[in-house]
């Protein structure tokens, strides 16, 4: 897993990454040709010195190089960034929906027939084929930035941004929160598996787990305590809006937006005490259920794959 | 080459000996008061003294926050601070750093050295700048404490609404940033106006602009910059203070406010503000390089014109840093060509050091490794800025690591390095020791060892993915061992730090009068022998190195040869020369020491803070106490004609001075073009805003009838004749005061009850200001009227008591002239808010 500009495995990242390279190289040397200029000026002869010392060399360096060096750089990133200059001419051949929420994402995978599949803090995408990711934040500003795939695209209130990414490969990546959003903005993270397209089809379209005979206890005090009435599960009585879809939370890598690995234990840590792991988050502590019951809920949970 | 005898007789302004008691009078009307009477002081030595203190102080505080933050960042998953520790911290250090030690170290170093690098005895308005220095302390300091108290902000220092809305912030935080902030702004403003009337009038007699030292270009271009940038965001904090306050919906998108506005408004300063604390740092490098390797700048002209260009180009891309808001790829375009542009100027000054080192032979001292250092440092900050200029490297690389890397390459490379290489090299002018050369050298290793460990890798962890503002991160991903190198450099850099604390403590000795002297054989008027008076004589300046051109310069303005060698009018003063070629013009008297500007400075403090913590009544107590003791201050600011007076070399000189020739004319000119910006950016704010949401202004809202802006306009009208009339009549050949007094009571009630009927106008329509963020914007063109009009009726009021008690009139006029340029500010800026909230939503109708 990566969430490193430098390891690219999507169009957009992979251009970036050979501006990046091509820009390190260029400054390395003006860089090094520069302090080589300026250790002459210092410890250089006297015939070397009366070289540089000169308002001839001020322009040369200061004037003519940097404005033909920038001149082609402009014009190199503006042919990078022709397609977003052009716009999109093509639909997109899928479209999912993500809202960042201070401190998670909401994320909707809607179908080309309509269908909307809610899902959180974790991004499926299929290999090969360009998805349109619709931007929107109900609070405050946040940034989806996946290094791997791409640039980042803030999240403002009262707007909508779009983005259009494809993958190369399929593999595991990770994604953050790139704009300061307040309390545990550095707890904002999230996944990124890419998937085949025809197992990214199975996978959306695929019915909720879970309901085995050892967890129908969790399952009941699950439904019973009200946690439905903030989040949601296809299938049980809970269609709460307020937290993190957990239909296939038992299937996702991390739970609370990145910041731990999901488990049993882990998410038993969360409902007792998940504000000393992310503080600020909306969901109460949940210290009055006996052990036994919160390592209930948490086998139902670990179960909706 | 004039023989010795010839230009002992002939040249020089004033003849050998100097009259007994002249330089006893001088250094007593300049005497700074003794013991803890220091206080009340206004001589720029004492107030540049205090201020650079105060600007150090905040940098040490705002350097210990980083260190907690590097601590906590150390390792992942660190306990060490929470959460909201975290957040406050990080805050603090980016705004005491920005507002708190950057502005107001280059304003202090201004301060301290101008008068001395002019040849002006002081700047021009002493308890101006005491107040704004002051006002800056104590509103700073209390800003600091609020952290001691779990009641700091939290929102970053950007502050990007609606995070730091009441809704989202509800804490007294945010209110602290925005009127703390707001405050200390203002002091900068005040210190801007009075370095831009100090550099373009005070200059010695023959200082054309050509001839003057590049720092004081650079201040010149600084003070500026603040005028223009600096409004855009007074006007953010006003409009996001009036939001957490009274519910204005400026920026809440459900309710026709916009996020992004907030974000123009602050980068069309924030980005300036970068240029306006790295120029003057350059500066004091173009002073600094030609003293070291003994030979003139290479270059001054082009430096010049990069310093103009640096500051004009500098408004033109602040948009690049919202290359990742979704803002249409073509203008992104264009603010990244212009952000390329921007990094040319700063080239040509790297290549001027570069070739002036050349042409010379650099003495390695602690002041030239700074500049070396600096050099190294701001070069591979410059070449980042490129990068990130480059608007797809942006989309990466914005908000990460590299971004924190870039940018302390460029403000303490750019900034800090440069800062210390001044302390090394004016400590002799302004303390009996020099600083220690070996301490200086070990403190600059330390320090710019330190500083690249702790700050090049940041490069490479926000490559590798490590955003910005975070209080933690995870383990496997890399990130470890940047964080770790960064946290060891960052002592290092505190080290080095406290190595020049401890040089500072054996080796500066402040003083004004027996200082240490020119040690490095420089070549600029700050190393003439000094006092409390600054020079004993006022030079007549011929070239760019007066000191090096002319031996024996600073002997004969030692013993009182050249002009004004003592006291003319029993007062302080300065020669006033021309903005361009500096001849001079006339002598201005200035005030000496004082309590009402020191305690005008803590009132007003206290009426913003108080304001903060919702203590409304002993807010505006303390503001009418802070206005009673500015009128106390301003009373005897106004002195009469003392006649002409003789400052030598057959030259006699008025003591006073009106219109355009009056320092105090250009004072007031450079208040209105403040106020303008202010006003601009508020056009600027209500037109976005209508590109954004044009579905929330009339006709869906109310829109104020005819009757209302014709009853405004006609009242201005009648306010404008009045203005007309009572200039007439203060002027006439037979003056009839009380005409004049009568004219401009009429004329100020006409300005008053014409911003009542605009607000009426648009209150009896049903507009209220909460419904929208246009409705908002309609009622914000009557507050911010209502901030001018205040200010000219009491203008008006304190013009018109001294019309009536003879210390004003036709020709003593300075009072009145400057309360008349404001007000027809005010009848110029109420006009164009009636067009604005009448005309314009009327256009499409």
């Amino acid at each position: 897993m990566n969430q490193s500009v430098l390891e690219p495995n999507g169009a957009e990242a992979e251009r970036i990454a050979d501006l990046a390279l091509m820009l390190f190289g260029g400054a390395a040397i003006i860089f090094f040709g520069v302090m080589a200029l300026a250790a002459a000026s210092v410890w250089g002869g006297v015939s070397v010195r009366r070289a540089i010392a000169s308002e001839r060399m001020i322009v040369a360096a200061g004037i003519a190089f940097p404005v033909i060096t920038l001149t082609a750089l402009l014009f190199y990133s503006l042919w990078l960034m022709r397609a977003n200059i052009q716009g999109n001419a093509t639909p997109p051949a899928g479209r999912i929906e993500v809202a960042a929420e201070q401190w998670w994402w909401r994320i909707t995978y809607v179908e080309p027939d309509g269908r909307r599949i809610s899902e959180a803090n974790e991004l499926r995408l299929p290999v090969g084929r360009e998805v349109e990711l619709v931007l929107t934040s109900p609070d405050v500003i946040h940034s989806l930035w996946i290094p791997a795939i791409g640039g980042k695209l803030d999240m403002i209130p009262g707007r909508t941004n779009r983005m259009r990414v494809s993958i190369d490969g399929p593999g595991i990546y990770r994604g953050q929160c790139a704009e300061y959003c307040g309390g545990p903005h550095a707890l904002m993270a999230f996944d990124v598996i890419a998937l085949e397209a025809t197992e990214f089809d199975a996978w959306v379209r695929g019915d909720v787990a879970g309901g085995s005979t050892e967890t129908v206890r969790g399952r009941g005090i699950f439904e019973e305590s009200g946690c439905g009435s903030c989040h949601a599960v296809r299938g049980a009585n809970a269609s709460g809006l307020v937290g993190p879809d957990l239909s296939r939370v038992g299937g996702r890598r991390t739970i609370a937006a990145g910041t731990l690995p999901t488990s049993r234990e882990n998410l038993t840590r969360f409902i007792v005490d998940g504000q000393s792991i992310k503080p600020g988050n909306l969901m109460p502590p949940f210290g009055l259920f006996a052990a036994e019951d919160v390592d209930a809920i948490s086998a139902y949970l670990m179960s909706l794959q | 080459m004039t023989s010795t005898a010839e230009r002992e007789t002939a040249e020089l302004p004033n003849p050998l000996p100097r009259p007994r008691d002249e330089l006893r009078r001088l250094q007593a009307v300049w005497a700074i008061p003794e013991g803890w009477r220091i206080l009340s002081a206004v001589n720029n030595s004492v107030i540049g003294y205090f201020y650079i203190g105060a600007a150090f102080l905040f940098f040490v505080l705002a350097g210990v926050l980083a260190l907690l933050m590097r601590v906590q960042l150390a390792v992942p998953g660190n306990l060490f601070l929470d959460q909201e520790s975290y957040n406050q911290i990080f805050t603090m250090h980016g705004t005491v750093m920005m507002f708190l030690f950057a502005v107001p170290a280059v304003e202090a170093m201004g301060v301290l050295l101008l008068p001395q690098m002019l040849g002006a005895r002081d700047l021009p308005f002493p308890r101006l700048g005491a107040f704004a220095f002051w006002a800056y302390l104590v509103g700073g300091l209390v800003f600091f404490s609020t952290l001691f108290f779990d009641m700091a902000p939290s929102g970053g220092w950007f502050m990007y609404p609606p995070l730091t809305g009441s809704r989202f912030s509800p804490g007294t935080g945010a209110d602290f940033w925005l009127l703390g902030i707001g405050f200390i702004e203002i002091s900068a403003i005040a210190g801007a106006i009075e370095i831009i009337v100090g550099v373009l009038r005070t200059r010695a007699p023959g200082m054309s602009l050509d001839k003057m030292p590049i720092f004081a270009w650079t201040m010149l271009i600084f003070a500026v910059m603040i005028v223009f940038a600096f409004p855009a965001v007074i006007l953010a904090t006003m409009m996001l203070e009036l939001e957490r306050a009274f519910d204005w919906p400026f920026f809440i998108p459900d309710r026709g406010g916009d996020a992004l506005l907030w974000q123009h408004l602050f980068w069309f300063f924030g980005h300036p503000e970068v240029y306006i604390i790295f120029l003057p740092a350059a500066g004091m490098v173009s002073m600094i390089v030609p003293t070291m390797a003994a030979t003139p700048l290479v270059g001054y002209r082009l430096i010049v014109v990069a310093l103009i260009a640096t500051g004009f180009f500098s408004f033109g891309l602040w948009v690049h840093h919202m290359f990742t808001t979704g803002i249409p790829a073509m203008s992104l375009g264009f603010f990244s060509a212009a952000s390329m542009a921007v990094s040319v100027p700063s080239g040509i000054q790297v290549f001027s050091w570069i070739a002036t080192m050349a042409a010379g032979r650099l003495r390695i001292t602690a002041a030239s490794l700074f500049v070396l250092g600096f050099l190294f440092i701001f070069t591979l900050g410059g070449l980042t800025g490129v990068m990130v200029a480059m608007v797809p490297f942006d989309w990466q690389a914005h908000d990460t690591y590299f971004v924190v890397a870039h940018f302390h390459y460029v403000l303490v490379g750019g900034m800090v390095f440069p800062l210390f290489a001044a302390f090394y090299y004016w400590a002799p002018a302004f303390s009996r020791r020099a600083l220690s050369e070996r301490l200086g050298k070990i403190a600059f290793v330390l320090m710019f060892v330190g500083f690249n460990i702790a700050f090049f890798p940041m490069h490479i962890a926000g490559l590798i993915g490590m955003p910005r503002r975070v209080y933690t991160y995870p383990a496997g991903l890399g990130w470890e061992t940047p964080n770790l190198a960064s946290t060891i450099g960052a002592f290092m850099i505190a080290a080095g730090v406290l190595v020049f604390l401890l040089d500072l403590i054996r080796h500066l000795r402040p003083t004004v009068g027996a200082s240490a002297g020119n040690v490095w054989n420089a070549g600029t008027l700050e190393w003439l022998e000094n006092d409390v008076h600054a020079a004993r004589s006022v030079p007549f300046v011929e070239s760019r190195d007066p000191l090096w051109e002319d031996a024996r310069l600073s002997a004969d303005v030692h013993k009182g040869r050249y002009y004004l060698p003592g006291t003319v009018t029993g007062r302080r003063e300065t020669i006033v020369t021309s903005a361009i070629l500096a001849e001079p013009q006339y002598v201005v008297r200035l005030t000496g020491p004082g309590w009402a500007h020191l305690l005008a400075a803590i009132f007003t403090a206290a009426f913003f803070l108080l304001l903060t913590v919702k203590l409304v009544t002993a807010a505006i107590i303390c503001g009418a106490v802070a206005i009673a003791c500015v009128v106390a201050w301003a009373w005897d600011t106004d002195s009469p004609s003392a006649g002409d007076v003789d400052i030598g070399g057959g030259i006699r000189l008025p003591t006073y001075a009106v219109g355009a020739a009056s320092h105090s004319w250009w004072a007031m000119i450079i208040l209105m073009a403040v106020a303008g910006a202010l006003y601009l950016s508020y056009v600027f704010s209500y037109l976005y805003l209508w590109t954004v949401r044009p579905q929330d202004w009339p006709p869906i809202a109310p829109l104020a009838s005819h009757a209302g802006w014709i009853a405004s306009a006609a009242l201005l009208c009648i306010s404008a004749a009045a203005l007309w009339a009572s200039g007439r009549s203060i002027r006439a050949a037979v003056p009839r005061l009380w005409l004049t007094v009568g004219l401009t009571v009429v004329g100020l009630l006409t300005l008053l009850l014409g911003l009542g009927a605009d607000v009426a106008s648009h209150w009896l329509a049903g507009l209220r200001p909460q419904h929208s963020g246009y409705a908002a914007l309609v009622f914000t063109a009557g507050f911010l009227q209502a901030e001018i009009v205040a200010a000219v009726c009491i203008m008006g009021i304190f013009a018109c008591v001294r019309i009536l008690v003879g210390l004003t009139d036709g020709r003593r006029s300075v009072v009145f002239d400057n309360m008349v340029l404001l007000w027809g500010y005010g009848l110029g800026q109420g006009a164009l808010g009636l067009l604005l909230t009448h005309g314009f939503p009327r256009l499409g109708m």
